[in-house]
């Protein structure tokens, strides 16, 4: 048994903070959500620079056949300076449907360019009135001369306004499909998030579409990425909670009211130590749901394991965003204060990929 | 035992509930439904309307335009509204200035500011709380100088509710700062707004709203006469009015309101398994909590009032326990909502997400729950 990360994991981690403790503390972030983009070229091009847009994917395609492990601190770093580049679109999803399902052909079309940052994805998945349902597809895929037709709409699609690629989900005939599709073939209504994220609804119409993997069948996969970009945003999570946390106990030991810091009160005194407990208890679970990414027993044990994380995470994402508001008093409201976006950022993590009530029915299922 | 309202209270709540659906206009009303932004010229429409009925500031004694309800009537009034979802009507004028006028003004004061707040012509706000004095507010600093027939107001106020819209604005000013007791250097002045050397400046909440303001004062000139009750006894002030029956804290016409709207709105919205929300049972007993918590919240509420009415005693700390209860229980709808709300709908899942933040405000303005145990613990439990 060993929790530690190894020494390669946490150099990453260090020069993966200290990069974003230089360029990009709240200020610059706060320009970069300002942005028109929303998002910012040359963060971006570190981020790849520091090999962290090659990490999972293969050597043969210039990546450093990492996994989630290997990205949990890397996703700590991001949660604590609440990144809002478009890493876990691409890097999370996108092209992990690639790495994992696609021929050696469009591996080799896409994954170099992803590992150097020239190729940003997003996944296309959700539609109206799926809630969390991974099976829940209506868009239609038929087939044209050589290639395929897509047409149909998806909604809230992370990155979409940034990404040059979409993996879409589509039926055929045979059933649930994955395609590629270019974003030049696309409709895009693009929006800001509550977390200051960039996403859009996607709408296709006949949109020439890539195959990727078998026709039909590709519930298998589509599970296994989410789950994989589940333990991703666990991870996350434990990053924005500890800047929650943090930030929360250096506000108690500084605001002073009747005279003292507000920390003196044991009633607060209580109060932090409960989201401390919190925080370690996400913490330990975020590990699980990695390592188990990584390296199931089978299917199922990956699932029962991701959906135990993220039932905890999306818990103590709430108990740790509300308490760290309710600690700050007023200050805590306003957007000026970076515990207001972490609140924001772990509200939005506390249901992506399936608030807790869809986890626990998962976990319920899966005995 | 007999939990029900009298015959006479239940033709009271008939004749309120008509008059309010007749009375309520319809874009307010829509306003209110939707969670639109209400502006300035919104909230005082209403408000004049129900001046013109009388029944805009009931708790006032009738020869200012009180409606001589009693306590319970007050209540069923209050609930009503919130059922009907009429607009909030402003508190600093009608349920704080105005009382602290009619129990410490002058009949000066009384003549000049009561009518004024009754038809909404002046818009009020509270100037307390400041960066260095929330919680403990008895550590405010803004300083008040008399020089001849003036005070010369300098420091900040922060948090100001609807400062923006504001004509006048009360204040609690230190006048001494020599005495040993922070309490006693504390003074209650009425600002005009439009005096030079104030500047009000937004604070953007983290839905991106603009409900507060940070207030700067730097030399404002207030006429001597603006002072009410004596000087450097204004904490005496302060305390009158936090004291003052306030029943409806618990909010629980507007929460009832907003169950049923969360109920149907659960109807609409699919679960995993594309069968309405509403009919999964672990969303449902999480609603179902909820509703309960408001039932309990209701029945207490009234159990306080009854037991108000017949000892003659203001409530002191139950209002506290009303506060904790009936704030726990809006945020746990705001946040029930956003979870109802389908993530793929982007519009509507931000709106009520948006809310959610907004509404975690509930558990810190008004004295943070945190300060209403502290009251409850001293006052009720003596410790
Ligand atoms: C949306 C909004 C609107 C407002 N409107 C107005 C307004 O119109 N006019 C006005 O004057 N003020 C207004 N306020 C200010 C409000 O009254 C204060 O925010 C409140 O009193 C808390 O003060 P603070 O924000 O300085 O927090 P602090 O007092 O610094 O408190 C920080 C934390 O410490 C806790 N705490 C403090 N003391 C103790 C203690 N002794 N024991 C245990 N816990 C403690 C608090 O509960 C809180 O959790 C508003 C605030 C908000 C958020």
């Amino acid at each position: 048994m060993n929790f530690d990360y190894n020494e390669e994991q946490q150099l990453l981690a260090d020069s993966v903070r200290r990069f974003l403790a230089k360029g990009y503390d709240f200020e610059a972030r706060r320009k970069i959500v300002a942005s028109k983009e929303g998002w910012s070229p040359a963060v971006w091009s570190t981020i790849s620079e520091m090999g962290l847009t090659g990490l999972p994917f293969s050597p043969d395609y210039g990546g450093f056949g990492g996994g989630a492990v290997d990205l949990m601190g890397v996703m700590e770093a991001a949660g604590e300076a609440l990144l809002v580049e478009p890493y876990l679109a691409t890097v999370g999803l996108g092209a992990q449907f690639v790495s994992r399902a696609g021929s050696d052909a469009q591996k080799k079309a896409i994954l170099p360019a992803v590992v150097e940052g020239k190729l940003k994805m997003a996944f296309a998945h959700t539609e109206k009135g799926a809630r969390y349902n991974l099976a829940k597809v209506d868009v239609q895929a038929k087939r044209a001369g050589a290639g395929w037709e897509i047409s149909g709409e998806k909604f809230v699609v992370l990155g979409a306004p940034v990404a040059d690629k979409f993996v879409v989900s589509a039926k055929t005939d045979k059933g649930l499909s994955l395609f590629l599709v270019d974003s030049k073939n696309t409709k895009i209504k693009p929006y800001v998030t509550l977390d200051k994220q960039r996403a859009g609804d996607v709408g296709f119409s006949k949109a020439q579409g890539e195959l990727i993997g078998p026709e039909g069948g590709a519930l298998a996969v589509i599970e296994e990425v989410v789950d994989f970009a589940t333990a991703l945003i666990c991870a996350e999570a434990v990053g924005a909670m500890k800047f929650a946390c943090d930030t929360t106990l250096e506000y108690l030991k500084t605001r002073k009211q009747f005279g003292v810091p507000i920390g003196t009160f044991q009633a607060l005194q209580h109060r932090i130590v409960d989201m401390y407990v919190s925080y370690e208890q996400a913490k330990s679970m975020a590990c699980l749901a990695a390592s188990k990414a990584d390296s199931p027993v089978d299917a199922g044990d990956r699932a029962r394991s991701i959906s135990a994380a993220k039932i905890k995470i999306a818990d103590n994402c709430r108990h740790i965003s509300q308490e760290a508001i309710q600690l700050h008093g007023g200050m805590g409201m306003t957007d000026e204060m970076k515990v207001s976006h972490s609140f924001r950022r772990l509200t939005m993590i506390a249901q992506q990929f399936g608030d807790a009530e869809h986890h626990l029915a998962r976990f319920a299922r899966l005995g | 035992m007999d939990l029900n309202y009298s015959q006479e209270e239940s033709t009271f709540r008939d004749e309120v509930r008509g008059w309010l659906k007749a009375n309520l206009p319809q874009d307010l009303r829509d306003k209110i439904a939707t969670y639109d932004e209400l502006s300035r010229e919104d909230l005082l429409r209403w408000h004049r309307i129900l001046a013109k009925q009388g029944w805009v500031a009931p708790a006032w004694p009738k020869e200012w335009g009180g409606t001589s309800w009693n306590m319970v009537q007050r209540y069923i009034f209050e609930e009503e509204c919130g059922l009907a979802g009429t607009p909030p009507l402003i508190p600093f004028g009608l349920s704080m200035c105005g009382p602290v006028i009619l129990r410490f003004g002058t009949d000066a004061q009384k003549k000049r500011f009561l009518p004024r707040i009754y038809q909404g012509e002046d818009f009020w706000c509270q100037g307390y709380s400041e960066p260095g004095s929330g919680s403990d507010l008895a550590s405010l600093k803004t300083k008040a100088e008399r020089k001849g027939d003036h005070y010369i107001v300098n420091g900040q106020k922060t948090w100001t509710t609807l400062g923006h819209f504001a004509d006048w604005i009360f204040c609690l000013v230190r006048t001494d700062s020599s005495l040993s007791k922070r309490q006693e250097g504390i003074s209650f002045l009425l600002i005009d707004m439009k005096t030079p050397g104030i500047t009000v400046r937004p604070l953007i909440l983290m839905d991106g709203g603009h409900e507060v303001n940070e207030v700067f004062f730097d030399d404002v000139k207030v006429p001597v006469e603006n002072l009410v009750f004596e000087e450097g006894k204004g904490w005496t002030v302060a305390k009158y009015l936090l004291g003052h029956e306030r029943m409806n804290t618990g909010r629980i016409g507007t929460s009832k309101r907003e169950l049923a709207k969360l109920k149907e709105f659960a109807g609409r919205q699919k679960g995993d398994d594309g069968r309405p929300l509403f009919a999964d049972a672990r969303f449902r007993d999480k609603l179902t909590r909820v509703e309960v918590e408001l039932m309990a919240l209701e029945i207490t509420n009234l159990r306080f009032l009854d037991q108000m009415r017949r000892s003659g005693q203001p409530p002191g700390a139950d209002v506290s326990m009303l506060k904790i209860k009936g704030t726990e229980i809006q945020q746990a709808l705001t946040e029930l909502s956003m979870q109802a709300a389908d993530s793929s709908a982007q519009e509507e899942f931000t709106g009520l997400a948006k809310r959610y933040c907004n509404f975690r405000k509930t558990t810190i303005y008004a004295g943070s729950n945190e300060i209403q145990r502290n009251i409850i613990s001293k006052m009720t439990l003596g410790l």
